[in-house]
């Protein structure tokens, strides 16, 4: 069975402006179906504003459907009943980390999900202790968040999320705000989680070169889905995504330029050594 | 006429007391017309740097000189300098405040002596530059999406006519087509406008593709400055300092490598494009 | 001059000070503050003084970090101490103008300045030694019996230790929208009062929109890792106390004791 089904989804809202006259429903997503297998790693791809965000609280019943449902591991967000159950199962992880770490002591913070489940105090204590070895920031358990860098920030908060052991993490543009090297940090701890902890992974995102890592893309635009597959399908048709305002890697932006001059090509290129590779036949 | 910083060091204290070089004995001579990219991983120094270009920050230690007087001299007008030197920093909502965008951009040119007429008619061209439509000038900056407000932000500098413009990382964050869209305005105005124009960027690739001269900073200082090109040829310290040289660099050395001769200086996809279409074109 | 304030922050040295449960440090803060308010005599002020460098030797904490907490509110000490001199009436020392200084003056001068400035360094004392975090759960805990009479005791607390957790956040975010509109040209020297306060608008709006996106940011954050309130809400530091505290306490009441001896019966009062 699937742990995650997002079955029609549409979501409206009203924004109110100075007068009755300036009230408009907004439709942020529009009539989505997404199903995701224990395990994957899929990257939403869209410009913002495309409901990429809308779509990554739905999942955690942070947002609730105006139609159709979102299921977390068979549970319906919809029910109350459900939810911390949910948000436990579908931890999300945002963007900025400062507005996300509640602790003031980096281990304290790790603890906040777990002390909200009511766990006893021995087991709060040993999953801080394997969330922050899982993000490899043991050395910083008695630290205050505020003296880490914005990478480590990052880390803390996916340890935040992993010490209440869910099955699925979706990750809310989680480097938007950091530097190069906070990215890779983080980027090379969610593909790790993926696949030595098998968590399924959805990363909302849009730096191309991210979403190489991921087993599977989805585009997003006007809410609704642009196109679903493997990033080599996906990078392939780089028409397309002009169109949608996207940009695909630097190799197969290059590969594509080089096609339209007639140089023969394949469109599965995305990496630098696929390029090279093909481009050295020719000599 | 130009920017002028000699042996400046900038030092502060942090919690336990210990003295910590943000700048060591930096040395830059920033000239009217130049166009520069400002790099650099985080903490080493690029902030502080640009904030003293303006006077926001003081130097512990040397002199900060404009059109070749010290900005620390009594008589100097630091505000006026301001205008002259316009800085955007990095998030926009720390400087938007006004009810509607117009007014937000006519903040800055009122501050620095023009009167409401004239203030709306550079604050309308300077919105119109950014590519904000006429439509949008009353709206509130707080509805505006990330990019909108970028570029709002930038607008709010562009109004104070500044001779040089510096930018805090004006892209970070911005989708592909937000990026694209403020990194031409900066060539426009640059080309057009003959202004002055120092970015501060963690994209190799867009340094790459605007500028003409790079700073590179490490630690607090200037690990180098110059030609871009001649910049990007030291692939091996930049990466020890956890920076890299632009994909087509790379590209270029690993065809290089494998028998597929093409000049080592490749920063663009242009250049890279030329560069294999040349030799292909050549074997046939 | 942003940095100054450290009302509210915890710097982490190994002391026995920090180790205390939060609640014997409540305790001993609140004695403090009442026994400040029962001087009348210089013997007690000593008292207290010497109670006061007690702590912070124990503490660890750098005495240089602890008086600069004092910068922060040196205005309001400058201020009061002024009022006093100059407009308790008895017989005048001095005459400046129609300015009198008299005896009195000074002597209760002397008297609210020592007590502002060790009250002040004082509590910052508990926030030096005790993370918010702490804080919360000591406050949560004894206070609990206020629950029964419907106040949200743990709602209150959680509130108290984000906004400890956003002081530093908030400030530093003060200090980068100040320089964003200070590069705008904005004028805050020149100008009449009304001016000047309207100069400030520009820089309390951003950061007042700011505070409210990261509250809103940190509720979803929040709520998205189960939060629902106090409700079976466990502990990874449960309170429990121990041998020290017991001593601390007892310690505690000797002081206040004596304080309340030297206040009302001792005959140096």
């Amino acid at each position: 069975m699937s742990i995650l089904q997002v079955k029609n989804l549409v979501h409206k809202y009203i924004t109110v402006g100075d007068s009755e006259e300036d009230k408009q429903e907004v439709t942020a997503i529009d009539d989505i179906d997404i199903s995701v297998e224990k395990g994957e790693f899929i990257a939403i791809l869209g410009k913002n504003g495309s409901g990429k965000s809308s779509l990554a609280k739905h999942i955690n019943g942070l947002l609730m459907p105006t139609e159709g449902a979102v299921y977390v591991k068979g549970m319906d967000t919809r029910d109350k009943r459900n939810l911390l159950n949910i948000r436990q199962n579908a931890g999300i992880v945002f963007q900025n980390p400062d507005n996300q770490i509640v602790g003031t002591i980096v281990e304290e913070d790790v603890a906040f999900g777990p002390e909200n489940m009511g766990m006893p105090v021995e087991d709060i204590w040993d999953r801080v202790t394997s969330a922050l070895e899982g993000v490899g920031m043991t050395a910083y358990k008695e630290a205050s968040p505020n003296h880490l860098s914005g990478g480590q920030k990052q880390r803390i908060a996916i340890a935040g999320i992993m010490a209440m052991e869910p099955e699925c993490i979706i990750l809310d543009e989680p480097t938007a705000m950091l530097d190069p090297k906070g990215r890779r940090h983080v980027l090379s701890l969610v593909k790790a989680l993926n696949r030595e902890k098998k968590i399924t992974m959805l990363m909302v995102t849009h730096h191309m070169e991210e979403v190489l890592l991921a087993d599977r893309i989805i585009v997003m635009d006007h809410g609704r889905i642009a196109m679903d597959g493997t990033p080599k399908e996906v990078f392939s048709k780089v028409d397309e995504m002009k169109q949608l305002g996207l940009e695909v890697p630097y190799a197969a932006e290059l590969a594509w330029q080089l096609r339209q001059e007639g140089v023969p090509l394949s469109e599965t290129i995305t990496t630098r050594e696929e390029l090279v590779e093909e481009l050295c036949q020719f000599v | 006429m130009s920017i002028r910083l000699e042996h400046v060091d900038y030092i502060y204290e942090d919690n336990s007391n210990q003295k910590n070089y943000a700048l060591k004995d930096v040395n830059l001579e920033i000239n009217p017309g130049e166009f520069i990219g400002i790099a650099g991983h985080t903490g080493s120094g690029k902030s502080t740097l640009i904030q003293h270009f303006n006077g926001l920050m003081q130097p512990t230690n040397g002199n900060v000189y404009f059109d070749g007087k010290n900005i620390y001299e009594n008589d100097f007008d630091l505000r006026g300098l301001r205008g002259k030197v316009g800085i955007c920093f990095q998030y926009p909502e720390h400087q938007l405040f006004e009810v509607t965008i117009l007014d937000d951009v006519c903040f800055g040119p009122m501050n620095f002596g023009k009167t409401r007429e004239e203030a709306e008619i550079i604050a309308k061209k300077a919105l119109l530059d950014v590519g904000m439509s006429e439509e949008m000038l009353q709206k509130s900056p707080f509805e505006l999406s990330g990019g909108q407000k970028r570029r709002v932000a930038i607008a709010g500098i562009l109004a104070m006519e500044p001779e040089y413009f510096i930018l805090d990382e004006p892209t970070a964050g911005l989708d592909p087509v937000g990026r694209g869209q403020i990194l031409n305005l900066l060539k426009r105005l640059h080309e057009t406008k003959k202004m002055t124009i120092i970015f501060v960027s963690h994209s190799m690739e867009d340094v790459a593709s605007y500028v003409q001269r790079m700073i590179v900073m490490n630690h607090g200082e200037v690990l180098f400055d110059g030609d871009k090109r001649e910049v990007f040829s030291h692939q091996k310290e930049l990466e020890e300092v956890g920076l890299s040289v632009p994909f087509y660099r790379y590209l270029a050395e690993d065809l290089n490598q494998r028998g597929f001769t093409v000049s080592k200086d490749i920063l663009t996809m242009e250049e890279a494009k030329e560069a294999i279409l040349k030799v292909l074109r050549k074997k046939r | 001059m942003l940095k100054d304030i450290t009302i509210g922050q915890y710097y982490k040295t190994d002391s026995m000070i920090h180790r205390l449960d939060p609640r014997v440090k409540l305790f001993g803060t609140l004695v403090y503050v009442v026994t400040l308010f029962l001087h009348k005599s210089p013997v007690s002020y000593v008292m207290s003084l010497l109670f006061l460098i007690a702590v912070i030797g124990i503490s660890k904490v750098p005495v240089k970090f602890i008086v600069r907490g004092l910068k922060a509110v040196a205005v309001i000490l400058v201020f009061s101490v002024g009022i006093n001199i100059f407009f308790i009436p008895g017989e005048p020392l001095v005459k400046i103008g129609v300015l009198r200084i008299s005896r009195a003056g000074i002597k209760t001068a002397v008297y609210l300045g020592s007590r502002l400035i060790m009250l002040v360094l004082g509590t910052s004392l508990l926030t030096f030694t005790t993370t918010p975090n702490e804080l919360t759960d000591g406050l949560d805990k004894s206070l609990g019996f206020f629950n029964k009479i419907k106040i949200p005791v743990h709602e209150i607390a959680m509130m108290m230790s984000i906004a400890l957790r956003f002081i530093p956040i908030l400030t530093e975010e003060l200090d980068k929208i100040m320089k964003a509109q200070t590069a705008r040209g904005i004028d805050f020297e020149s100008g009449g009062l009304l001016k000047r306060m309207k100069s400030m608008v520009p820089i309390i709006v951003p950061l007042f929109v700011a505070a409210v996106r990261r509250a809103n940011d940190l509720a979803l954050a929040m709520e998205s890792r189960c939060y629902h309130g106090g409700q079976g809400r466990t502990k990874m530091k449960p309170l429990i106390y121990e041998t020290r505290d017991f001593i601390a306490y007892l310690i505690l009441l000797v002081f206040l004791a004596a304080m309340i001896y030297l206040g009302f019966f001792s005959p140096w009062r």
